[in-house]
């Protein structure tokens, strides 16, 4: 809100439009803050040291970090392809990269095994070369990419929108390769979107439920055997304990997720230059 | 030199065909034009930056048409936003230089040079974002120099700074182009500043060149109407100055001494507009300083105003051989009223008057 409108008398639309916004923002933290004071920091503590619990949590960041930087490696090219070049059936494309934030994602998980199961092609390959898919870490790392990747695609391609294009072409005047040009001049400018993206996408993985259920339950992680930690919260809550069994781990989960983001709002927005 | 061969084009929506250009090394090109008519994307294909369709270009002797942007060293200057924001005035300069591997001394001892070449030698460690357009278009400039271009483009430079920067600017370029003689192909759709700047001019219009010349023979021989439009919006002279005098510059235009406002010394460009000039039976006695007895040699009916052009001296007309040596034509607009009350017609002496201060010199 402006300085100015300060002094004006607030007009009846934006009173209800106030009423409103409070409503749908205490409808979202009401929840989150009930549930992290609900437990004492002794508890979470305490909660933290159980094996079965931060190996799950370290798995779950593990996995999501993993498929983020795949998806790094991946999806930065053809966020810049989308940004820089008009072809036919690009909106189409871009339409369908949207796809995995829209679908079921059990049916993702269903759709992954179609593929990478060891009755099917890839995954028959796979499985005969000794990278085995289902119940691995590598189909945690997969479920998670495939429902967060169109996050950090779609952030990239916006930043390096917003890179003018002659900026590039200035630098291949000046003796660029495309790569020089690319790596010097619309990279760094599109850093804080791709980075923005690339938290989005992590955390997005990191709270991935359905598909990861589909394809892995316990796998063997550096000696311990978890579960991704959206499904350990299942788990407990299934089990005799109850909702008090799911509630540490669930505030655990939150704050990570929480951290997650107050990075990406100081990191990427903090320090902009204008 | 810089040669162009029956380049075409496609401009999405227009094709830019038959361009055939001969620019001569350390020529300062113009090429003026219409917005929209092709001018950027000219550029950038001189540059490589925008496929041809058909055509040669050439530069010094060695076809470049296939070549690849980074391999041709043509610099280009765009008309705004132009530096990297991510880095200071210095490290904009220097980017060219670090991507050849320059040492970094003989890096700093470039930028140093540029730099106070255009005139920036304070703003180096400066963000560009705190930058004046101007000063933008300087650190733009010296970061294409510094990379010592065979030819630089630059794509309407002027165009984005207010009238009193524009101005300095455009001295400032023709003295850097003094200094680093560099060819220089340089669009805007502003006829002042082409004829302030350029050796020739080409004029494009609806995707071709429709005449290239001096800006003295565009103004004789306005080849078009379109060019006829421009040369008719001002009279332009080349003169030297003879003599100075309380802050006014007396200014030799070939034969004629006008009265200029003006601090400028040397060779200089003078501009007066047609509605500033005025016309009288008998010399006028008035705080205007410059007056002088002409021939009326042409008369361009308006409508509502009339362009009636006065050729100095008198003496000169009509005789051929003193056509040969070339009349001052003056360009003088004037109401239809006006025209008809003093009787003008073609061969009628008549005298024109403008102030000191009317004369724009550049």
């Amino acid at each position: 809100m402006s300085k100015t409108s300060i002094r004006t008398k607030p007009d009846s639309m934006s009173v209800v439009f106030i009423v409103l916004g409070t409503l749908i923002l205490l409808f979202i933290f009401v929840p989150l803050l009930k549930t992290i004071f609900s437990s004492s920091p002794g508890t979470l503590w305490n909660t933290l040291l159980e094996a079965e619990i931060y190996s799950s949590i370290l798995l779950t960041i593990y996995a999501a970090l993993i498929a983020t930087l795949i998806g790094l490696f991946l999806g930065v090219p053809l966020a810049y392809i989308l940004a820089r070049h008009e072809f036919r059936g690009k909106r189409f494309l871009e339409g369908l990269i949207d796809v995995p934030i829209v679908m079921p994602h059990s049916a993702v998980g269903v759709a992954l095994l179609f593929v990478f199961g060891s009755k099917f092609l890839l995954g028959g390959f796979l499985n005969s070369i000794g990278i085995g898919f289902v119940d691995r870490v590598s189909a945690i790392v997969l479920a998670m990419m495939f429902v967060s990747v169109p996050f950090l695609i779609d952030s990239a391609k916006e930043g390096f929108k917003a890179v003018d294009v002659r900026l590039e072409k200035v630098a291949r005047t000046l003796g660029a390769s495309p790569w020089r040009s690319f790596s010097q001049v619309s990279l760094p400018l599109a850093w804080r979107s791709i980075f923005s993206g690339s938290v989005l996408m992590w955390a997005r993985g990191f709270s991935e439920f359905g598909a990861v259920y589909i394809v892995a339950g316990h796998v063997s992680f550096f000696g311990y055997h978890p579960v991704a930690a959206p499904i350990l919260v299942t788990e407990l809550f299934e089990s005799p304990g109850g909702l008090g069994a799911a509630q540490p781990v669930t505030v655990l989960l939150i704050l990570i997720c929480l951290i997650a983001f107050v990075a990406l709002r100081t990191a990427a927005f903090g320090r902009v230059k204008t | 030199m810089i040669v162009i061969k029956s380049l075409k084009v496609d401009l999405d929506d227009f094709l830019l065909r038959d361009v055939n250009l001969d620019i001569k090394s350390g020529e300062y090109f113009i090429i003026l034009g219409p917005t929209g008519a092709g001018k950027t994307v000219l550029l950038e294909a001189i540059a490589g930056l925008h496929p041809v369709l058909e055509g040669e270009i050439w530069v010094d002797g060695r076809e470049i048409t296939e070549q690849s942007p980074e391999k041709r060293e043509i610099g280009i200057v765009y008309q705004d936003q132009v530096l990297f924001p991510h880095l200071t005035a210095e490290e904009n300069i220097a980017f060219g230089l670090k991507l050849r591997k320059c040492s970094k001394r003989e890096t700093k001892a470039k930028v140093d040079t540029m730099a106070e070449i255009v005139g920036i030698p304070h703003l180096l460690k400066r963000n560009p974002a705190t930058l004046s357009g101007g000063e933008k278009q300087k650190v733009a400039l010296a970061r294409a120099l510094v990379t010592e271009p065979k030819v630089l483009l630059l794509d309407e430079p002027l165009s984005a700074l207010d009238p009193e920067a524009r101005e300095r600017m455009q001295g400032e370029l023709r003295e850097m182009h003094r200094r680093v003689k560099v060819t220089i192909i340089h669009v805007t759709h502003d006829f002042e500043e082409a004829v302030a700047l350029g050796h020739r001019v080409a004029v494009l219009n609806d995707g071709s060149i429709v005449q290239v010349g001096t800006p003295e023979e565009f103004l004789r021989h306005p080849s078009s109407e379109f060019v006829a439009r421009f040369a008719l919006s001002r009279n332009i002279f080349s003169g030297k100055v003879v003599g100075a005098e309380g802050g006014c510059a007396f200014v030799d235009i070939g034969g004629v001494r006008v009265m200029a406002a003006t601090e400028s010394k040397g060779e200089v460009r003078l501009s007066l507009r047609p509605e500033d000039i005025l016309i009288s039976k008998e010399p006028l006695q008035s705080t205007a300083r410059n007056s002088f007895q002409g021939t009326v040699s042409n008369v361009a009916d308006r409508g509502s105003v009339v362009y009636v052009t006065v050729a100095l001296p008198p003496d000169f007309y009509p005789t051929k051989s003193q056509i040969l040596r070339g009349p001052l034509d003056f360009t003088c607009l004037i109401t239809r009223q006006a025209f008809e009350e003093l009787g003008l017609r073609m061969g009628v002496r008549i005298w024109i008057t403008f102030k000191a201060s009317a004369i724009h010199v550049f």
